[in-house]
């Protein structure tokens, strides 16, 4: 029976939610000043904002427990893309630290070439190639067209 | 009314005619178009990532530009869906249904041809709407104080998260998400920092850009990576004399224009109801209507000009309370919202009076925006049908990019894209859970304001939380909320055929594109 319950999406949902609301509303009431209704303090609205998410959570629980389970349903798509998720992570993190250390065209470089890479079909080859084409132009229209200040080029912090 | 209305229409012009702004509209619509007609991208992403670049130029010259996105980004999807057969655009998804049989036949080009056509009436009837309806809700609007603001607001968020697609209980719980995100940052009357969690950078809240471009860029292609196929161009052979309807095709058309830019109207007046439920519910009322409601399916014009008209009068009635009460009806109209406030333009009945420029001008520019848009569709048709063949594969890294370096650009800041990534994997694991993220971006634009006059309210009652229910215009809002609710939970009970049908629709919509409105 709780097997059962442990495969529906809502039942997921609808905790998260929960978790969410009460770990807000205990934060607010213990960290921040509520005040009084006249006066409300800085912690009075998420409080409220949290009870209410904790109560609409509960709703969305509940309605996921007196539904019927649907076999097809499943919380994962059928098609699992962890490569191609994992890419696109990686991407703009790629991008955060070889920019901030090496310059823009360093930073571009490495997000578009990785991030490329989460697709099925694409090789180190085409990965490079698109990758090289974004940043000459991504460059130029950053650096040279909008002047936005980030360097191109630059070695250390 | 009408003639003042009409000087101040004749004011927006000369806004708009000026030169920049005349450039910063084509800008907009050229790229809104262009996105519109690329699969696997949508107007929210493209909006979120030129954002940041519009801080630079004058506030009237970067709302004409952004709003120039979202409709023109309209034109382009429905090229997406009637040669491809790929609803790319949920607005454009039931265009399909005729459209592309259309295309089989040869008839493609005149299925355009009556889109464009079927877009500029609707559109025009949407700018009609706005310039005489807007004043007048702005006259009430003025009188409104901090609790009749609060439960407008009220009313507006629940029916942006209940009547958009997908359950109404996870509309309410996004949005409540989006307005504890929208407190991040500084308590506006004591300055204490508030669920910062310790990091300075968060002191000024979470970045608008970073909010956006994680929920509908990096969650997206998280989404629809290896799930768009390369397209079948087999029917995109299009050429200018193509797009000439014959004119029975047109005499079909004309009566089924003016039914869509009907519906798409009143669809637009309600929030949350925006083009995609529009063009649905024009369809449905076609082939209700119909001597021959079995041919739809079949290649039927009307099923083609009818949702298109449907789709363009909501998409520039979306903007009548956005623009005139500050309160958007979907994610796109937040991310306009969120451009305002940056440039330093409070949103709110008092807009118009304030800056009747960046109003009457952006009306003007929907109509120059809209000529433009005709002129751009028809002679370069040849040129957005090459576009459709650009893979997902190349597109994607691309975006990713310009997601990057916007979300940066925005304050010189590289927290802010380690908080565009984090964003987006709870966004992605948000739309495991069936969850829609466009009232998170209502809620977080709306938030700050809420609290600020719910606050306020509560002062001046010192402290009576009836007083919502006190003030009569409030407890009119108040009641239309609550029959909202129970209409819901009405229909929930009582007309499970109805649910069904509800969720065979968002089914069919989650396939293309989860995350636009």
């Amino acid at each position: 029976m709780f097997a059962e319950q442990l495969k529906k999406r809502d039942f997921y949902a609808g905790g998260l939610i929960v978790l969410l609301g009460v770990a807000v509303a205990l934060n607010a009431y213990n960290n921040y000043n509520l005040g009084s209704l006249t006066q409300m303090g800085p912690g009075m609205f998420p409080m409220m904002l949290g009870i209410a998410l904790t109560f609409v959570g509960l709703l969305i629980l509940g309605t996921a427990l007196v539904t019927e389970h649907d076999p097809a349903e499943t919380i994962l798509p059928e098609q699992r893309e962890w490569r191609g998720w994992a890419c696109i992570l990686a991407g703009p993190l790629l991008f955060i630290f070889l920019g901030q250390y090496l310059g823009m065209a360093a930073g571009t470089f490495g997000c578009v070439f990785v991030s490329a890479l989460g697709d099925r079909t694409a090789t180190v080859k085409s990965s490079a190639i698109l990758a090289a084409i974004v940043t000459v132009f991504g460059c130029l229209l950053f650096a040279y067209v909008l002047k936005l200040a980030f360097p191109i080029f630059k070695w250390g912090y | 009314m009408i003639s003042t209305a009409l000087t101040d229409l004749w004011y927006g012009f000369g806004v708009a005619l000026e030169p920049h702004n005349v450039m910063w509209c084509f800008v907009g619509v050229l790229i809104g178009n262009m996105v519109g007609v690329l699969p696997g991208m949508g107007p929210l992403a493209t909006i979120s990532i030129l954002l940041p670049l519009t801080f630079g130029i004058k506030p009237v010259g970067a709302i004409l530009m952004l709003a120039g996105v979202f409709y023109g980004a309209q034109y382009g999807g429905a090229i997406c869906s009637i040669l491809l057969n790929l609803p790319c655009h949920p607005p454009h998804a039931v265009t399909c249904l005729d459209g592309f049989p259309l295309t089989k036949q040869g008839r493609g080009g005149a299925a355009l041809g009556v889109t464009v056509i079927s877009s500029f009436v609707g559109a025009s009837w949407g700018i009609t709407e706005m310039i005489f309806l807007s004043p007048i809700l702005v006259k009430v609007a003025l009188e409104f104080g901090p609790a009749e603001i609060c439960s407008l607001m009220l009313l507006g968020l629940l029916a942006g998260s209940t009547l958009a697609r997908g359950s109404p209980l996870k509309g309410v719980a996004m949005t409540l998400l989006g307005l504890l995100i929208g407190i991040i940052g500084s308590d506006i009357d004591t300055g204490s920092p508030r669920f910062t969690f310790g990091i300075p950078n968060l002191y000024d809240g979470v970045e608008i850009v970073a909010l956006a471009l994680g929920l509908f860029g990096i969650a997206e292609f998280m989404k629809s990576v290896n799930q768009i196929n390369v397209v079948e161009t087999k029917y995109t052979k299009v050429r200018l004399s193509d797009l000439k309807p014959t004119r029975d095709e047109l005499r079909r058309s004309w009566p089924a224009m003016f039914r869509g830019t009907l519906v798409g109207s009143l669809c637009s007046l309600i929030p949350g109801t925006g083009p995609t439920i529009a063009s649905f519910i024009a369809y449905a009322t076609e082939k209700k209507i119909s001597k021959t409601p079995e041919k739809f399916g079949t290649g039927m014009i009307e099923g083609v000009a009818s949702p298109e008209a449907a789709t363009h009068s909501s998409v520039q009635g979306d903007f009548i309370p956005t623009m005139s009460l500050g309160i958007p009806g979907d994610a796109v109209m937040a991310l306009i919202l969120g451009a305002l406030l940056i440039q330093g333009i409070i949103p709110g009945p008092q807009l118009i009076r304030e800056h009747p420029d960046i109003f009457w001008g952006l009306v003007a520019s929907f109509w120059i925006g809209n000529i433009m848009l005709v002129l751009l569709n028809v002679p370069m048709i040849g040129i957005w049908v090459k576009l459709l063949a650009i893979p997902y594969k190349y597109l994607y890294p691309s975006a990713l990019f310009f997601a990057c370096i916007g979300v940066y650009s925005a304050n010189n800041d590289m927290f802010q894209v380690g908080e565009t990534v984090v964003i987006g994997l709870v966004g992605y694991i948000l739309l495991l859970l069936d969850f829609h993220p466009a009232p998170i971006l209502l809620g977080f634009v709306l938030g700050p304001r809420f609290e600020e006059n719910f606050r306020r309210a509560m002062l001046i009652s010192r402290g009576d939380i009836l007083v919502f229910l006190k003030h009569p215009i409030s407890l009119a809002f108040i009641s239309v909320s609550v029959l909202l609710i129970v209409m819901q939970v009405y229909l929930r009970l009582r007309k499970p055929k109805m649910l069904a049908d509800e969720k065979a629709l968002d089914a069919a919509i989650d396939k293309v594109a989860p995350a636009e409105p």
